[in-house]
């Protein structure tokens, strides 16, 4: 592939899809890692993002929003927003053309209950109330401004303490609320000590650099296409038909590229119904690109919670009980629950486990999944915990942890898939020079900065869904794939070819993918770390189904050399195949599909986990993070100045990728410790730093040396490539790491993230 | 966004003569006046752009000897310039502490001294906020934070002053240059950032046209310490600016202010009389950020913010007189550059 043939155009109307092509550069080790197939595409700016496409006619949207959390819109000043130059239209409650399902109705648990101008309540502050279309955004925004809401507002619940008590019987995606192994008040009674950590933890928003944005148009009645970032473009094509009475199929969603999804874009929002509900209506297309302050409230964020932990030690060190108690903020209308006691019930050896959710109901947009939902502040938690619990057992935090290493899932009884966390202490340990590790305060550094090092284990769930996808190969001996999957910067694009390319036993450069359109085979979400489980062992069966039909094409023909020699008898490489007892004898795939006069073939494939697998092991990814903070022992400003984590993920498809998740793992593990936290404003429940200046993430200043490690691990039966996920598991462990070095240097056991300079202050 | 009328003027005639309408706003860099009307906090009806002005650029000496920075001067510039690098390093040190690298390039000074006032509700046109229109009120005045004010703050505002450059040249004690249809004047700094209970500073169609320096500027032994959680684009929780002038052995004259914590970069003149004839040191500088931050008390819940701007202030004046080895590389910051190895632990 050469670079002037690169797709540097454009797609157009009436793509279903992108497809491109390897790429072609290969840069960095020895060439035998893929690059981005969309790297090229997306730095010289012609990978198009949503809010980037244009239409003739294009009308744009603009939401005003509710400025109170609690109460009901009593007037808004239609006749000026219509008045000003360029308005076209203003949709309220009162003539919000009809839709076929509720927004508050759930026929699906990912139909998550939003507001498309249903009534005239306020559930949150900064929910949309209203809906501008004008000939350009500007216009548009100024209309939503000239509505001047006039509000009867209530009281709103904005916090744990004013929230109503709520007891769910499932947390996060259908997991249970409650969970017991043994005996945990029996445990504690028998423990020699007992340790009790209660930590806070805030809202955080996702902040995606890109906004979410719709471009809905109409190609006629039954045929809707809607360009917008979504990590589940086949399953939320089906919601958005039901909700405007569309059969299965009229709908489509275009997602070549995400600039970053984080859970926020696996929702239905009040948005993307109501922009394409406004291009039907009005005949045009519509774009609406949401404002960064209106991706605080109707597009999720991560829960807040309240957490307590409590840790029996008996002899030796070991665990006797574990308890994790869990208060999470949830909204007055939604279900959704951050599981973050999850986090604690697959990790260590402990014969009494016990986690327990319960929530508070409050005037705020419903949280959703975010970056490892649960696992994130759970971690966190269970990690500041463990670190208490060590230092009362009188043990060096990671000897703690291996002498409650666990052989056998604690919840579950069942073994690990695979489990190279050992591997993954000793190899994080080794690189971050961890044995020169003081038990007592770490001391000061030459500058008199004190320094502490702490440390946390990772583990995430390995996730898998069912996927599909199709390959072919042509007879001019190039390939090609296609699968609606979902590439949101962790790199999907060059994942899915390259594991189409492995079971067809081809180079991926003769490859070909067609991804990003939800009217492809559906590779199934992109969630919980599973995608290129699901999608690419998909994308590997259909390119090994389609060698197996080259395979019965020849060993039938009596022209090939591969005549008579049977299936099980014929090895495919390298695009040819050739028999097993004498590779010398052999034909490449074009010469196959030359003799059968055939242009291509196409294979099938489907990706999901084996259910006795699934039955039978508990399957975790798994780490150990490793941080370095420095603190002014007088200011206590603190910087984390080091970072190690080491991982085991099964296989490692493109280290590349990889390490680019895991070391997103560790910053936003940094995020999570130091910087991120939703500010509410107690009376009228609004947010606060609903922007980037105000809501922060680390800059790269803040970002110390990163150093991510893999260990080897093969795993035979978490699915058939062995691959585990990789996207979430660098936030688990690093959030307390970092928790733990501060405690490490100081003393201060944190009781709630992010860590303030005012909290280290008063224990220096 | 409101529609408004934008003019680009070539003479200061012309742009005083726009500025008289009530409606109309001067523009530099557009980085936080952008903000404000897109949030609708702010509504001109014209904006006045003044960097196509004659004199407003650079940084020049004035015939007096003081130096003179240009109102539409970019922050990047600013902190660049020669001059200002040779005899107010101070200044640079500010500038390159605050923002972001982008908004530096596009920030002017006049625009720097005018900021916003920094608190929420300032650009939550639907809070309550006395500052921001002629509506009594403030939405900060149960729930003030760790950004509001400890000190010179009142029941009309607890919102502080944003700007890490002002806190530098009230420590050197500078002046600003201000032009109407009737002619030019010069007020000291701190005119234009009056506290709550003084009223609004600038006069309506008052243009600044430049920051002056004074001669043998303070800027030479000088340090600016900014503490916050993020080390770029980040205001400051609490910042102290020092700058120190020192012969045999006593201090002869010294300006120290501090930033985040009032509506004005905080002065007061008691600190700074402490400092003059007194030996530089620990005690004497003690003395002096306790008299700084005399009176403070906590708007909210920020009451930590006094002890912390006490030892931010001491750091300031103790690494103006004695450097410490490399803080050069992270302006403002507590930090020095990254390491690549591991440090040594004592």
């Amino acid at each position: 592939m050469s670079h002037d043939s690169y797709p540097m155009r454009v797609m157009d109307a009436a793509e279903h899809g992108l497809t491109l092509p390897a790429a072609p550069l290969r840069y960095g080790s020895g060439g035998k890692v893929p690059a981005r197939r969309d790297g090229l595409a997306k730095v010289t700016g012609a990978a198009l993002y949503a809010a980037d496409r244009q239409a003739e006619a294009l009308l744009h949207a603009a939401f005003a929003t509710a400025p109170v959390a609690r109460g009901r819109v009593v007037a808004l000043d239609t006749q000026a927003a219509l008045a000003h130059p360029g308005v076209v239209q203003v949709y309220t409650p009162a003539n919000r053309p009809p839709l076929a399902q509720h927004p508050d109705e759930k026929r699906h648990p990912f139909n998550f209950r939003h507001e498309a101008l249903q009534d005239d309540t306020i559930r949150y502050a900064g929910q949309p109330i209203a809906m501008v279309l004008a000939e350009t955004p500007e216009a548009a925004a100024e209309g939503a401004r000239l509505l001047a809401p006039e509000i009867a507002a209530e009281p709103p619940r904005v916090d744990h303490d004013a929230g109503t008590p709520w007891q769910p019987e499932m947390v996060g995606f259908f997991a249970p609320a409650q969970a017991e192994v043994g005996d945990v008040a029996r445990g504690l009674a028998e423990a020699e000590q007992v340790v009790e950590v209660e930590i806070e933890t805030p809202d955080q928003f996702h902040n995606a650099m890109e906004p979410h944005a719709i471009l809905a148009r109409w190609e006629g009645p039954e045929k809707l296409l809607l360009d917008t970032p979504n990590q589940g473009p086949v399953m939320i094509a089906g919601l958005v038909a039901g909700y405007l009475g569309l059969p299965e199929g009229a709908v489509e969603i275009r997602t070549p590229f995400i600039g970053g999804g984080f859970g926020s874009k696996l929702m239905i929002y009040g948005a993307m119904i109501l922009t394409a509900l406004a291009a039907r209506d009005l005949g045009r297309p519509v774009k609406t690109v949401l404002s960064r302050a209106q991706m605080y409230g109707p597009v999720g964020h991560r829960a807040g919670t309240r957490q307590r932990l409590r840790l029996g030690i008996g002899s030796g060190g070991r665990l006797t009980a574990l308890d994790h108690e869990v208060t999470a903020l949830a909204s007055s209308f939604e279900d959704f629950v951050e599981p973050s006691g999850h986090a604690s019930q697959h990790l260590y050896a402990v014969p009494n486990l016990a986690m327990r959710h319960s929530a508070r109901r409050v005037d705020r947009g419903t949280p959703v999944a975010m970056r490892a939902p649960g696992e994130a502040s759970g971690s966190a938690a269970l990690e500041v915990a463990m670190d208490v619990a060590a230092e009362a057992a009188g043990l060096d935090p990671l000897a703690f942890r291996l002498s409650n290493y666990a052989e056998t899932d604690p919840a579950t009884g069942r073994p690990f898939s695979s489990k190279a966390l050992r591997e993954c202490y000793a190899a994080g340990a080794e690189a971050f020079g961890w044995a020169g590790r003081p038990a007592a305060r770490m001391g000061r550094d030459a500058e008199g900065r004190l320094i502490g090092w702490g440390m946390g284990t990772s583990q995430y769930m390995c996730t898998m869904y069912r996927g599909e996808a199709r390959v072919k190969v042509h007879a001019d001996g190039t390939a090609s794939a296609a699968i609606a999957g979902v590439d949101m910067g962790q790199g999907a694009w060059t994942i899915l070819a390259q594991c189409a390319a492995e079971g067809l036993s081809m180079d991926p450069e003769r490859l070909r993918l067609t991804s990003g359109s939800s009217v492809l085979p559906d590779g199934a979400v992109a969630g919980g770390s599973g995608h290129t489980a699901t999608a690419g062992m998909a994308a590997s069966e259909a390119g090994r189904n389609a060698v197996e039909q080259l395979i019965s094409l020849a060993t039938a023909d009596p022209a090939s050399p591969l005549f008579g020699a049977g299936n099980s008898g014929v090895v495919a490489r390298d695009g040819r195949l050739s028999r097993a007892d004498d590779p010398s004898r052999g034909e490449s795939y074009s010469e196959v599909l030359a003799r059968a006069g055939l242009a291509e073939v196409e294979g099938q494939g489907v990706g999901e986990r084996v259910q006795a697998h699934r039955e039978g092991y508990a399957m975790f990814s798994h780490g150990a993070v490793f941080a370095e903070v420095a603190i002014d022992p007088e200011l206590a400003q603190m910087r984390v100045t080091r970072m190690v984590g080491a991982f085991a993920c099964g296989r490692i498809l493109n280290p590349r990728m990889v390490q680019s998740q895991l070391e997103g793992g560790l910053i936003w593990g940094l995020s999570f410790a130091l910087h991120e936290e939703a500010q509410y404003d107690p009376a009228t429940g609004r947010i606060l730093n609903a922007d980037l200046a105000g809501y922060h993430v680390p800059a790269h200043a803040d970002i110390p040396q990163l150093t991510t490690l893999t260990v080897a691990e093969e795993d035979p039966y978490v699915n058939a490539l062995g691959v585990k996920g990789v996207g979430e598991v660098g936030i688990t462990g690093s959030a307390g790491a970092i928790a733990n070095a501060i405690r490490h240097a100081t003393g201060f056991t944190p009781t709630r993230f992010p860590i303030r300079i005012e909290d280290v202050l008063a224990h220096l | 966004m409101k529609p408004f009328d934008y003019h680009r003027p070539e003479t200061l005639q012309a742009a005083l003569e726009l500025l008289t309408d009530p409606g109309a706003t001067a523009y530099g860099g557009g980085t936080n006046l952008l903000d404000m009307m897109k949030c609708g906090a702010a509504l001109p009806g014209t904006l006045v752009d003044v960097t196509a002005l004659p004199g407003l650029q650079g940084v020049s000496r004035a015939a007096d000897g003081r130096l003179r920075l240009g109102a539409a001067l970019r922050n990047s510039d600013l902190a660049r310039d020669p001059l200002i690098l040779a005899e107010a390093p101070l200044l640079s040190e500010a500038v390159l502490s605050g923002a972001s690298g982008q908004i530096r390039n596009m920030a002017t000074t006049a625009g720097n001294l005018l900021q916003a006032p920094r608190c929420p509700h300032y650009a939550l046109p639907e809070s309550p906020c006395a500052r921001r229109d002629d509506r009594t009120g403030c939405a900060a005045r149960d729930h003030a934070g760790r950004d509001h004010a400890v000190l010179g703050w009142d029941d009309s505002c607890r919102a502080v002053h944003p700007s890490d450059l002002c806190v530098g040249l009230a420590a050197l004690g500078a002046t600003v240059e201000i032009a109407t249809l009737a002619g030019r004047s010069e007020q000291p700094l701190a005119a234009l950032h009056p506290l709550p209970s003084a009223g609004r500073a600038l006069e309506p169609g008052a243009l600044i046209t430049a920051v002056l320096i004074p001669a043998a500027s303070l800027g030479l032994r000088a340090r600016y310490v900014k503490v916050r959680e993020r080390t770029s684009f980040a205001f400051a929780l609490v910042s102290a600016a020092a700058g120190l002038e020192i012969a045999d052995g006593r201090i002869t004259r010294a300006g120290l202010a501090l930033g985040g914590v009032a509506a004005t970069p905080w002065r007061r003149a008691e600190a700074e009389a402490a400092l003059i004839g007194a030996a530089p040191g620990p005690e004497t500088f003690a003395r002096a950020a306790a008299l700084l931050l005399q009176g403070a008390s906590p708007s909210g819940e920020n009451g930590f913010k006094i002890a912390l701007a006490e030892r931010v202030a001491i750091r300031a004046l103790s690494e103006a007189v004695t450097p410490r080895a490399g803080q050069a590389a992270w302006p403002g910051s507590v930090f020095d550059a990254p390491k690549e190895d591991t440090p040594d632990v004592a």
